[in-house]
């Protein structure tokens, strides 16, 4: 066998870090959080997902205590963390200004939970230049933090929530702040950080990718809702909903009705005059019931000539995005709808064959596509 | 040309409102006072020249300052005065500050106009309701009577009480507002982050919310201190006889006296004796700026 993958989430003796148990919260008539249930694991990197409003900080603040939960229960280690206030919980966060005290050094800002708790001096002091190691701060920690950039503030915010040892760590859009290629960078730090300290982490981040790259776990929330928890592979070529295939990544979305055609197969009723498409879904549907075909533009061929293949539409390039490693072609069918189809540019510009207004043929199996009921 | 004209506007000002006068009362200061008007010698005229009116000037009023132990006692008693009430302004403001600074923010500009509020009347009137407030029959006196408190009425007004309720009164919005100022531009996140790490709400006011409000009560101290130190106006309507204040003493010598050259000595010492904070309260404007960059 190879190795231990990590997912404690499958094994049904694990005890979660975290437990919602029919969480509601309420602000005046508002419901932020909908009577939500969710286990979290030790070591895990959790990821929360949702557009601005949907919940996901609250649920957050929660856990570290600037809220309280209006009904249900929220365990953290087994004990439930309600009233407890944010100065004794074993939690901390990260914040998405980063927070960092303006009057403090870096080496200040780092030792300030530290010495809350009393420690000693000279254990307060390795402390700190470990975490000044970890973050690649040493030669900082003198320095204000008007004084650093943006990114090594970022890195100061978190070495200061890494310090105390929390059992759980929180992360506010940590890298919200940052410009494209330094997130980046930072994502896999992060990475590196939580798989040395070991510590639970829990993100919020409205950025999809940031969330696939780093997390073990995303849950896609919107109103105060989980609409689905899985490893970023299955919510990405698995969604359980329109609303998480239309939320993460680009996705091509079908209407039609459906019909039984061999076992888990389906052929999809979803033009007048083309041919059905073809589907496989492990979810049943019943004849002639309405579902979304979700199909990914990585997964969709585009020729000029008809390939052998499961489905095979006809249409004309509408558009062309030329993204440097890759190009997405925008294809209008006969029905008028516009599917994106990408294809890797592997070959220098001067030699692609396709451009505006040609009549292409767009294909892909019957496995690359997700059925989804409405 | 134009950029010249801008700088040339605060210098200008300077001079006029600044300099001008001040070197007409250090040369009165450094004159002997004489029975003529206006009441001290020399003055300058053409035929003697320059150098005749120089030479009549001396500093023998400054040395009779040191002489006279009423000056430095009046000097030290006004510095005292200002420095507790000062600290007594302090002790008000900051928790109105606070408050203003921590309410909704719908209320913040009604709050704000409050403070500002009484600005609007004449100050000689504010203060001169104040003997209304504090006499013997005053409303105070008579709240306390009527709820049972005391039997026999305080005396308060005419002693130096009243002197520092007239100053922290006076002067609190020049207190509330630069605190104000620094505690409203405070990020909340700071006070979340600081209980998140471990501080109880009082830590976390003390070791942040304190910290980062400095600058603001250095400015509203400073603001409070430099005309405490000089009033006149308060002590002599709310002080007693006891009250020394150096700007009461002021006034005396220069309208009681008509010593039109001590009192100019007097006025010259308690500015150079206000040079030191004005010069310290810059410094201190200066920093913030700095650090705001």
């Amino acid at each position: 066998m190879g190795q231990n993958v990590f997912a404690p989430w499958t094994d049904p003796a694990a005890e979660p870090l975290i437990r919602f148990q029919n969480v509601t919260k309420r602000f005046g008539s508002f419901v932020a959080i909908d009577d939500l249930t969710l286990d979290i694991y030790e070591q895990e990197f959790f990821a929360l997902l949702g557009p601005s409003g949907c919940g996901k900080t609250t649920l957050m603040r929660m856990l570290a205590g600037f809220e309280n939960a209006s009904e249900g229960r929220i365990e953290l280690a087994g004990q439930d963390i309600d009233g407890i206030p944010p100065n004794k919980r074993a939690v901390n966060m990260m914040f998405q200004s980063y927070a960092l005290f303006p009057h403090l050094s870096v080496w200040d800002n780092i030792a300030f939970g530290l010495r809350r708790d009393r420690m000693a001096k000279a254990e307060i002091d390795a402390r700190v230049d470990e975490m000044l190691k970890l973050t690649r701060l040493e030669s900082f920690a003198r320095r204000k933090p008007h004084q650093i950039s943006g990114g090594q503030r970022q890195r100061v915010a978190l070495a200061r929530s890494l310090a105390k040892a929390p059992k759980l760590l929180l992360l506010d859009e940590p890298l919200g702040a940052l410009d494209k290629k330094l997130r980046q960078e930072t994502q896999f730090e992060l990475m590196d950080i939580q798989e040395k300290t070991g510590t639970t982490f829990v993100i919020v981040t409205h950025d999809q990718e940031e969330a696939m790259t780093v997390a073990s776990r995303v849950a896609v929330m919107d109103h105060g809702r989980i609409i689905q928890v899985a490893t970023p592979e299955e919510i990405y070529e698995g969604p359980n909903s329109v609303y998480v295939a239309d939320f993460i990544g680009d996705v091509n979305l079908i209407e039609g009705r459906a019909t039984a055609s061999g076992e888990d197969g389906y052929s999809i009723e979803w033009a007048a005059g083309q041919p059905p498409l073809s589907a496989q879904s492990k979810r049943p549907f019943t004849d002639a019931q309405r579902c979304h075909l979700a199909v990914r533009p990585e997964k969709v061929a585009i020729s000029h000539d008809r390939p052998e293949a499961d489905n095979a539409v006809e249409g004309r390039v509408l558009d062309i995005a030329y993204l440097g490693n890759i190009s997405t072609y925008h294809v209008e069918l006969p029905s008028g709808l516009v599917i994106k189809a990408q294809a890797a540019n592997t070959r220098r510009i001067a030699r692609r064959d396709i451009t505006w207004e040609d009549t292409v043929w767009l294909s892909w199996s019957a496995s690359a596509a997700v059925m989804l009921a409405d | 040309m134009r950029r010249w004209v801008l700088i040339a506007v605060p210098y200008l000002w300077l001079l006029a409102l600044f300099l001008v006068p001040f070197v007409i009362v250090f040369k009165i200061s450094l004159s002997d006072v004489a029975l003529a008007r206006p009441p001290y010698i020399p003055q300058f005229s053409w035929d003697d020249g320059i150098w005749a009116f120089l030479r009549e000037l001396d500093f023998e009023n400054y040395i009779f300052l040191t002489t006279d132990s009423l000056y430095w006692k009046a000097y030290l008693s006004s510095l005292k005065i200002a420095v507790f009430s000062t600290f007594l302004t302090l002790l008000v403001g900051y928790p109105i500050a606070y408050g203003m600074a921590r309410a909704p923010e719908e209320w913040r500009p009604t709050l704000m106009m409050l403070v500002i509020l009484p600005f609007w009347t004449s100050f000689l009137i504010r203060v001169y309701s104040w003997m209304g407030i504090l006499s013997q029959e005053g409303y105070l006196n008579q709240i306390l009577m009527w709820t049972g408190i005391i039997s026999t009425p305080l005396t308060i007004l005419n002693t130096n009480t009243a002197v520092y309720v007239g100053i922290v009164y006076t002067y609190l919005p020049f207190m509330i507002l630069p605190i104000y100022a620094a505690l409203d531009r405070l990020d909340g996140s700071l006070i979340e982050a600081a209980e998140d790490l471990g501080c109880s709400r009082f830590q976390a006011f003390w070791l942040v919310t304190f910290p980062l409000s400095r600058n603001g009560v250095i400015a509203g101290s400073f603001l409070v201190f430099i005309p405490a130190l000089g009033e006149f106006v308060i002590p002599s309507i709310l002080g007693g006889s006891k009250t020394l204040m150096i700007g009461k003493v002021l006034w005396e010598e220069f309208f009681s006296n008509r010593d039109w050259p001590v009192a100019s000595a007097v006025a010259v010492v308690l500015l150079l004796i206000l040079v030191v904070p004005i010069v310290l309260f810059q410094r201190n404007q200066q920093r913030q700026a700095e650090a705001e960059q």
